[in-house]
């Protein structure tokens, strides 16, 4: 039952080849689907290219509905899966920062490196820049200590917080992606129509 | 879509979206199955700061509260999964690049109103920012964002929301760089 290199199944030093091609699984989506492209990211905050919203939301509910099969099979543990932690404050903050930065340099970590890898000079120096900005972090992090550990509600889903069933969420993270698919297209049509220099 | 201009040349084909979110989907699915992690990226660009301390300074990145914390367990700073997984992703966009055609000489691409040189310091502003954002969030889009809200952590699903409207609401002081 998985997951299974927690569970012994496999060794570690498999679980780490393995790394390597879940991680190539995901580079070579992130740059098939125009995500090494810093206007593409950029469209959707300017309503020329949606590709960012119709690739996440897709995987997300992907995601969500294979894990709850999967659970429902029998074949994953979903009480061993990594949750990721909440803590309020921090978490708040530095996603405000994190929107700022994308929409400044035009990339997200994943896809900068993708990027990169196809020869984007633009994607090189914001991965330069991720690189600075975490050294700044990790240099003031005396300072920043006690708000970074503020706020703490552990490693919670949203079952935990509001006592619905993941099924429910799953549901409804499909219902707002397949309304936001909808939207989207039509504003994508509207805005094009406008943009005359834009090449997609 | 019609009323646009071709471009000169066919290497801009993407996939169709929807197949890429689900192929997204099915990598992030198979990572939680084999390994129960997230597929995340800006962890590995830490471990890197961390490595990198550890060679300048190897006394004082011990001691210090932030290196010190992944430098306790003895084994190479960069010898992570997450290490692993991210030379993935490079190798994986590197791939997909050549099988799409999309591999060209080093290029700066950037919105029709805006020089290369704003550019490229738009970008290393941008990435510097969201850097330093990662730390705070836990995570960023990838590890934060997409893992996080697909397994239904409240944390995620903050991440992704607050990420990209704030995106949304600083887009149109930045407008000049991409319109």
């Amino acid at each position: 039952m998985g997951p299974i290199a927690i569970n012994g199944l496999i060794s570690a030093n498999l679980n780490l080849v393995i790394a390597v091609f879940l991680g190539m699984g995901f580079g070579f989506v992130l740059e098939a689907s125009g995500f090494s492209s810093a206007r593409n990211i950029a469209g959707a905050f300017y309503g020329y290219n949606f590709v960012v919203v119709r690739v996440f939301f897709t995987a997300v509910i992907v995601t969500m509905v294979g894990l709850l099969y999967l659970s429902y099979f029998g074949w994953l543990n979903l009480s061993q899966i990594f949750i990721l932690p909440t803590y309020l404050p921090s978490m708040i903050t530095g996603s405000v920062i994190m929107g700022l930065g994308m929409i400044i340099g035009g990339f997200c970590p994943g896809t900068s490196f993708a990027a990169v890898a196809i020869g984007k000079i633009d994607a090189l120096f914001f991965a330069i820049g991720l690189y600075i900005g975490i050294f700044i972090f990790a240099e003031v992090f005396p300072f920043l200590e006690k708000f970074y550990l503020s706020g703490y509600l552990g490693h919670i889903t949203l079952t935990d917080l509001t006592g619905i069933k993941a099924g429910w969420w799953a549901f409804g993270f499909t219902v707002i992606a397949l309304v936001a698919f909808w939207v989207t297209a039509s504003i994508e049509k509207k805005v094009r129509k406008k943009i005359k220099e834009y090449k997609f | 879509m019609e009323t646009l201009p071709k471009p000169e040349k066919n290497k801009t084909k993407y996939i169709n979206p929807y197949l890429g979110g689900v192929l997204m989907g099915v990598v992030l699915l198979v990572t939680i199955f084999i390994s129960g992690r997230e597929l995340g990226i800006s962890g590995a660009v830490r471990d890197s700061v961390v490595a990198t301390a550890n060679v300048i300074s190897p006394v004082a990145a011990k001691e210090s509260t932030y290196y010190g914390k992944f430098l306790k367990n003895g084994h190479h700073p960069m010898d992570n999964w997450l290490d692993y997984e991210v030379l993935g992703v490079i190798l994986g966009g590197l791939l997909s690049g050549i099988l799409f055609k999309r591999i060209r000489k080093p290029f700066v691409e950037r919105g029709p109103n805006v020089s290369k040189g704003r550019r490229l310091t738009a970008a290393v502003i941008g990435g510097i920012l969201f850097g330093f954002g990662t730390r705070l969030g836990r995570g960023c889009t990838s590890g934060a964002a997409l893992s996080g809200a697909s397994t239904f952590a409240f944390g995620g699903v903050l991440v992704m929301v607050i990420l990209f409207a704030s995106a949304f609401a600083f887009a149109y002081f930045f407008r000049k760089l991409w319109i």
